[in-house]
């Protein structure tokens, strides 16, 4: 997205590169649908190369590690000079974080979704699965796409329906939270649809280890969930190459200013979207709406003009509630989600915190965005970079 | 909203957390324990101590960050304040709850 929205107001003094091991992009909001069949492979993956603008320059290689205080980036082969760094290289998944979930059961009883390999590998057991104890779990924040695990929950319970097979099964959502979400509204509202759904919740499990002989999860408080079938949102890590780099907190995430997005440490270095640590989700929509403000202070710090602190934690997100139906949420640093109607006030058309049929369409026609438009550095209409507290039902 | 702690008047969020830390002591550390079914013991002291002089001076305070610190082992701490560690600890401690980020 940087790429995309640099390239066309940077002038041809400045070089764009563009550093990624992965020539494969892939549409991670989409590994939700594929364990239930209602995505296939070839949905959710595209060639990174033809993303780019072509006056982008791509090197597909892996990073060794960035040497800040010389503005270098070590890569593979050779050595890369920069003016401005702007790191994105994300987060990922680390089951090895927590004793014996990468264990022997490692995709055969205990699978993980944020992966491709992850959701494809669980889509060919749920096509077989005679059904049991199935436990969703969550080991600790943050993680990205935070309302994920509780879409999975939602859809599963609507799969089984289909399948006739509903009663075979008992779904169990546990999570190292105090309730089925983070903020007031929202958690009892998603906590509602869990219990509507017959999904039993097990709160403030804060899991130590994995028992693979027993099948049990085992937090350290020594509390003991046993399961048929366990789908794990493991450890959400920054890339090892932050490690490397020495330029990341305890889960490799790089100290960031939460509102210019400037590194805390470099004035030439910049972050965007899961590679940070400011208090913001880890979502696809925030990493869209930094990019805007990221832009702008970009220019502005190359005319050596003032930072704007402009970026407010907007975040909004899709969650799947099965039925055809989906909630919308919208909401930044200081406004938890609540009701009301987006993107125009009173208008809408979509309903926040409700669900609704015509929010189900907007996240399946999102990948259509996201392809087209998102990636391509082009904003959404109605939809700003701060979040309006216009058509909201604040307190 | 007012509460009386230890004889003294405090103000408290809706969850029972001290919205000024500076409000806090011992003895009002001991009554919002006490409300929560613990003991301080001089090792519970011990780590609130830690708690509150970590979430003062503006660093994340997380299981793993507890962990990492040494300050006391993830058992223990379990064993210290059953229920919800951090959510415990942090009210006893007279600051804010953790922040969980959506």
């Amino acid at each position: 997205m940087m790429a995309s929205h640099l390239s066309k107001k940077l002038n041809k003094e400045w070089e764009i590169i563009l550093v990624d091991k992965d020539e494969v992009h892939y549409y991670q909001p989409g590994f939700l649908f594929i364990p239930f069949d209602m995505y296939k492979e070839k949905d959710v993956v595209k060639c990174k190369p033809d993303l780019l603008p072509k006056s982008v320059h791509y090197i597909p290689s892996k990073i060794d590690r960035i040497l800040p205080e010389e503005n270098k980036v070590l890569l593979e082969d050779r050595v890369l000079n920069y003016d401005i760094l702007i790191i994105a290289t994300g987060c990922q998944i680390a089951p090895e974080e927590v004793e014996g979930m990468k264990g022997p059961l490692w995709h055969k009883d205990i699978f993980d979704f944020y992966t491709f390999q992850g959701a494809v590998a669980l889509r060919d057991k749920l096509r077989t699965w005679k059904g049991g104890k199935l436990v969703i779990h969550i080991t600790e924040m943050p993680i990205k796409c935070p309302v994920a695990p509780l879409e999975f929950a939602f859809l599963a319970d609507d799969y089984f329906k289909k399948r006739k097979m509903r009663n075979k099964v008992e779904i169990y959502y546990v999570t190292p939270l105090s309730g089925a979400f983070t903020k007031p509204v929202s958690s009892e509202k998603l906590g509602y649809l869990l219990k509507e759904k017959g999904i039993k919740m097990v709160t403030d499990f804060a899991i130590e280890r994995v028992d693979n002989e027993n099948k049990k999860i085992i937090d350290y408080g020594d509390r003991e969930v046993d399961f048929d079938l366990l789908v794990t949102v493991p450890t959400n890590m920054g890339d090892e190459c932050i490690a490397r780099s020495g330029m990341g907190d305890d889960l490799n995430f790089v100290p960031t200013d939460p509102h210019t997005l400037q590194s805390k440490e470099y004035e030439n270095v910049f972050v965007i979207g899961d590679a940070t640590d400011i208090p913001a989700s880890k979502a696809g929509s925030v990493a869209h709406f930094e990019a805007e403000i990221l832009t702008e202070n970009i220019l502005r710090y190359i005319e050596g003009k003032e930072l704007l602190p402009a970026f407010d934690g907007h975040a909004n997100c899709f969650i799947e509630s099965g039925n055809g139906k989906a909630l919308l949420i919208d909401f930044n640093y200081n406004v938890e989600p609540v009701e009301g109607k987006f993107p125009i006030p009173g208008l809408g058309p979509l309903a926040l915190l409700k669900e609704s049929k015509l929010n189900h369409w907007g996240k399946l026609a999102f990948r259509w965005i996201y392809w087209n438009m998102l990636l391509k550095g082009i904003p959404i209409p109605f939809v700003s970079a701060t979040m309006s507290e216009k058509g909201k039902k604040l307190n | 909203m007012e509460k009386v702690l230890a004889g003294q008047t405090v103000q408290v969020d809706q969850e029972g957390y001290l919205i000024d830390p500076n409000q806090w002591n011992e003895e009002i550390a001991r009554a919002i324990a006490a409300e929560e079914g613990i003991e301080l013991t001089p090792r519970h002291m011990a780590v609130v101590k830690w708690i509150r002089e970590t979430a003062l001076s503006g660093k994340p305070l997380s299981i793993r960050t507890v962990k990492k610190s040494g300050v006391v082992d993830i058992k223990e701490f379990y064993q210290l304040f059953p229920g919800g560690p951090l959510k415990l600890s942090t009210k006893i401690a007279g600051v804010s709850k953790p922040k969980s980020c959506l």
